[in-house]
C-alpha cells in the first residue's frame, strides 16, 4: 500500500461541475475534456475521482468487488449520510444482499418471459401511432410518442391500477436527481418528495397490483420464499423507479436521432428489423443514464492513480459511450455501426435488468413508426430538461410525412 | 464494406468497435489438488487472465471434458475472487467415466470447455438455515455458509459421509465455524439422524440439502410436514445432456440472409455470424445478459449461457450466440 502510494500517479484536477445546468444539457464538451485529461480525473468541487474513458468505466462497472454500490450509486455516501429513501435492494446493494432480489427480477424480466408481451405492445404502438397521426402531422414527439408509449405499455405490464400514473414520471425525475449533489434540481422537488413517495410505495403493495403483471410475480416469488415479504414491495419499487423515465428518454433519443438523420430513417424504413439496433445505437449515442457513482471498497489503483477506500468514483457512461478509443467516429448516430458493448445499460452485476423490456418497447414503437411515417424532421429547437443523472428531454417538436 | 456486410465498419479499420475479443468458453486447469479420499479439487482460470462471469452460491458450471462428455460441478470457491472457479470432483467408480477422467487424466495446464455458471439452487433469504450435505454434496453448500455468515443468519450444517477421511472440507469447516458444523462419518456414527433434526417443522428455517439420491429422498420424506418451499434440494440429473458436445466444426445457416458459415472450435457462433456480415447485438459476451438472444429455426443448440431455465433450454427454439454452440452438424438461425 505504502509503496503503491509512493509510486502513485497524481491525477489531473478539474474544478468543473458535471451537474451544472449547461453541462447537463450539453455534456459532450466536458466529456471530451475529461477523456483527454487522463484515465482518472479528480473533481475538486465534489472531492470525487471521475472516469470518462471506456476502458476504465467498463472495468469499474464489472468489478463489483472493488467498486461497491451498497454505499449508494449517487454522490451521497450511505456509510456517512442518510439516504432519502430506503435504499434499493438492487441498485444500491452488493452481494450477498443483492442476490435474491436480482434473481427474482431477472426471472420476471428475462427475454423468454417477455415473449407474451410482444404482440400486445406492437398493437399498442400501432394504435398510438395511428392516433397521433390522425391528430395532425406536427406534434411534440416527446409528449406524444416518447412519453405516451411507455406510459401506456409499461404500467399495465407491471400491473398498476389506473389512478395516479401521472406521478410516475415526476417520481423518476426526482429519484434520478437525487443521485447528484443537493443542487437546485433536487431542491425543486423537495416539496413533492413525501407525496410522490407515498403514492409510489402504495403501488408496490400486493393489493394495488393486478393478477397478471410483473408486480404480482414478484409477490408470488415472496410467497415461495425466494424473497421476504418485506423485500417484495422494494423490488416492485425498483421497476417503477428505473423502468419509466429511462425508457422515455431512450425513445426520445431515437426520435431526435431520426429527425436529425433522415438517411438513417430511410435505412430503418427499408429494413425495419434494424429497430433494435437503432435503439441500441441511440442509447450509446445519447446515454439516457449519463452517470453513476461507485464507492471504493479498498484503496484501489486505476491506471496508477490510487483511489482511497470509502471514497466515491463518478463514472461517465455517456463519455465512455463516445470514447474515440473504443468507437469509430463516436459522435455520429450511425445505424451501420455495431453498438454492442456500450455501457448505456451499465455492465456486469448491476447491468440494467429491464433492458429487454426497454428494447421490446423501442422495437414496437419504432416498427410502428417506420410503417406509417415516410419522413420526420424537427420544426423547432428541441428542449432538454436538466436532470442530475438522466439525459432528458422537455420537448421535441416534430413534423412527419405519413407514408403513402 | 466487406462483401454483403451489413456492418459498414467491418472492413474499414474500425476494429476498435468490436468488444474485447470473443472469449471462447475455454478455461485452463490451473491447479489440481487431492482434498479428501477420492476427491480432487480443480481451479479453473481464463487462459488470458480475464475475469470470469459472476456467480452466486448454489451455481454450477458445465465442464466439457476432452472426450466431449459434459458434467455439472458446483462452484465451491470464493466469488470475491473474480479470476478463478473452484470445483471438487468425487471419483465415482460406477459413473460414466467423467470423474475417472478428471481424476486420472486431467492435468494442470489442460484446457476444458465451460458452460454457465447457472444456478438452480439459489440461497433465498431466511433468518435460519439448516444445511444438510451428503459427501460431495457439500460443494454447493460451502459458499452458502459463507454468505449466511455475512448476512448474519443463524445456521447449522449436518454433514454426513462414509468416513471422516472421505469428507472434503471437513477440517476447514470445523475450524472456521466450530459448533455450527456437525460432522457425521457413517463408519463411526451411522447415518444422519434426520428424525431428530427435521422431526419438528421450523417455520423460520430453510433446509438446503445436496447429496446422493437416497439422502435427498430421506430428507424430502422427513420434511413433508414443513411449510411449502422450506426445503431446497439440488438435483443433478445424470443424462440431462444427451448429445456429446462437439469439438469439431459445425455449420450455421442464416436463414434470412441466406449465408452459411462454419463455426470452428476456436470461435464463438457470434463471431462466426458477424464475420458473415450479419449484425447481431451483444453486450456482456459471457452468456449472462441475454442481449444476443436469437431464434433457432432448426437444429439443437448446446446451451452454455447463464440465463435460460431448463425448460427454455429444452425447447430448442432460441440460444445466446456469444457462448452457446451446437450439438449437431448444423443450426439454422433466424438472422
Amino acid at each position: 500500500m505504502t509503496e503503491a502510494l509512493e509510486r502513485a500517479v497524481v491525477p489531473p484536477v478539474s474544478d468543473a461541475d458535471p451537474f451544472a445546468h449547461e453541462v447537463l444539457v450539453e455534456p459532450e464538451p466536458l466529456h471530451q475534456a475529461l477523456r483527454e485529461a487522463g484515465p482518472v480525473v479528480y473533481l475538486s468541487r465534489y472531492d470525487v475521482h471521475a472516469l470518462a474513458r471506456y476502458e476504465q468505466v467498463h472495468a469499474a462497472l464489472v468489478d463489483w468487488q472493488h467498486f461497491e454500490s451498497g454505499s449508494g450509486v449517487g454522490l451521497a455516501n450511505f456509510r456517512h449520510e442518510e439516504p432519502w429513501r430506503t435504499p434499493s435492494l438492487l441498485l444500491e446493494a452488493d452481494p450477498p444482499r443483492h442476490d435474491a432480489p436480482r434473481r427474482v427480477l431477472r426471472e420476471v424480466l428475462a427475454p423468454p418471459a417477455l415473449r407474451r408481451l410482444r404482440e400486445t405492445w406492437h398493437t399498442v404502438a400501432e394504435e398510438l401511432v395511428d392516433q397521433v397521426l390522425a391528430g395532425g402531422t406536427e406534434f411534440d414527439g416527446f409528449a406524444a410518442l416518447a412519453e405516451a408509449f411507455p406510459l401506456r405499455a409499461f404500467p399495465d405490464a407491471v400491473g398498476l391500477g389506473p389512478d395516479g400514473r401521472e406521478h410516475l414520471l415526476p417520481y423518476g425525475n426526482m429519484a434520478f436527481n437525487a443521485f447528484g449533489p443537493r443542487n437546485d434540481l433536487v431542491a425543486a422537488d423537495a416539496h413533492r418528495v413525501a407525496e410522490l413517495s407515498v403514492w409510489v410505495n402504495a403501488q408496490c403493495e400486493r393489493e394495488a397490483l393486478s393478477e397478471d403483471g410483473f408486480g404480482r410475480q414478484i409477490w408470488d416469488a415472496a410467497d415461495r420464499g425466494d424473497l421476504t415479504h418485506e423485500q417484495a414491495p422494494l423490488v416492485v419499487r425498483s421497476l417503477l423507479t428505473a423502468g419509466v423515465d429511462t425508457t422515455v428518454h431512450g425513445l426520445a433519443a431515437c426520435l431526435y436521432a431520426f429527425a436529425t438523420h433522415p438517411e438513417e430513417w430511410r435505412r430503418l424504413r427499408e429494413r425495419p428489423e434494424l429497430a433494435r439496433a437503432a435503439f441500441e445505437e441511440a442509447v450509446r449515442w445519447q446515454s439516457p443514464v449519463q452517470t453513476f457513482f461507485r464507492t471504493a471498497t479498498t484503496d484501489v489503483a486505476i491506471a496508477g492513480t490510487v483511489i482511497p477506500a470509502d471514497t466515491k468514483i463518478l463514472m461517465f457512461l455517456g463519455a465512455a459511450n463516445r470514447d474515440p478509443a473504443r468507437w469509430h467516429d463516436p459522435d455520429r448516430f450511425d445505424l451501420t455501426r455495431d453498438p454492442s458493448g456500450h455501457v448505456g445499460f451499465g455492465m456486469g452485476l448491476h447491468q440494467c435488468i429491464g433492458q429487454h423490456v426497454a428494447r421490446l418497447e423501442a422495437e414496437a414503437l419504432l416498427t410502428a413508426l417506420a410503417r406509417r411515417v415516410e419522413r420526420m424532421e424537427l420544426t423547432g429547437t428541441p428542449h432538454r430538461h436538466p436532470n442530475n443523472t438522466l439525459r432528458s428531454w422537455a420537448s421535441l417538436p416534430l413534423r412527419v410525412q405519413p407514408a403513402a | 464494406m466487406v462483401g454483403t456486410s451489413l456492418v459498414a465498419d467491418a472492413g474499414s479499420g474500425a476494429g476498435a468497435e468490436r468488444p474485447t475479443p470473443t472469449k471462447a468458453a475455454t478455461l485452463t486447469v490451473s491447479a489440481k489438488e487431492d482434498i479428501a479420499e477420492g476427491v480432487v479439487s480443480l481451479t479453473l482460470t481464463h487462459p488470458g487472465g480475464a475475469r470470469l462471469p459472476d456467480w452466486t452460491p448454489g451455481s454450477h458450471i458445465d465442464v466439457v471434458l476432452p472426450g466431449g462428455a459434459v458434467r455439472q460441478y458446483s462452484l465451491c470457491g470464493d466469488r470475491w475472487d473474480a479470476y478463478a472457479y473452484r470445483v471438487a470432483v468425487l471419483r465415482e467408480p460406477a459413473g460414466r467415466g467423467g470423474s475417472a477422467h478428471v481424476h486420472d487424466r486431467l492435468r494442470p495446464g489442460d484446457r476444458v470447455g465451460v458452460g454457465g455458471p447457472r444456478n438452480h439452487f439459489p440461497l433465498v433469504p431466511s433468518e435460519k438455515y439448516l444445511f444438510i450435505a451428503g459427501g460431495i454434496g457439500i460443494t454447493p453448500l460451502l459458499p452458502m455458509m459463507h454468505q449466511a455468515e455475512l448476512l448474519g443468519a443463524d445456521w447449522q450444517l449436518l454433514y454426513g459421509g462414509r468416513t471422516r477421511s472421505s469428507m472434503a472440507f471437513r477440517e476447514e469447516l470445523t475450524a472456521a465455524y466450530g459448533e455450527r458444523v456437525h460432522v457425521v462419518p457413517q463408519d463411526e456414527l451411522g447415518l444422519l439422524d434426520l428424525a431428530a433434526w427435521l422431526g419438528t417443522p421450523r417455520p423460520d428455517t430453510k433446509v438446503y440439502c445436496c447429496g446422493p439420491a437416497p439422502l435427498l429422498a430421506a430428507v424430502e420424506a422427513a420434511c413433508v410436514s414443513w411449510p411449502p418451499y422450506a426445503l431446497r434440494v439440488e438435483r443433478f440429473s445424470a443424462g440431462a445432456q444427451t448429445a456429446p458436445v462437439r469439438n469439431t466444426p459445425f455449420e450455421v445457416e442464416l436463414r434470412r440472409t441466406g449465408h452459411t458459415v462454419t463455426v470452428t472450435p476456436d470461435i464463438s457462433v457470434l463471431e462466426a455470424v458477424r464475420r458473415a456480415g450479419a449484425d447481431v447485438l451483444s453486450s456482456c459476451e459471457q452468456g449472462t445478459c441475454g442481449t444476443c438472444l436469437t431464434t433457432v429455426l432448426e437444429g439443437q443448440p448446446d446451451h452454455r449461457d447463464s440465463v435460460l431455465a431448463d425448460h427454455e433450454r429444452a425447447a430448442n427454439d432460441c440460444m445466446f450466440l456469444c457462448v452457446s454452440r451446437s450439438c449437431g452438424d448444423r443450426l439454422v438461425l433466424d438472422i
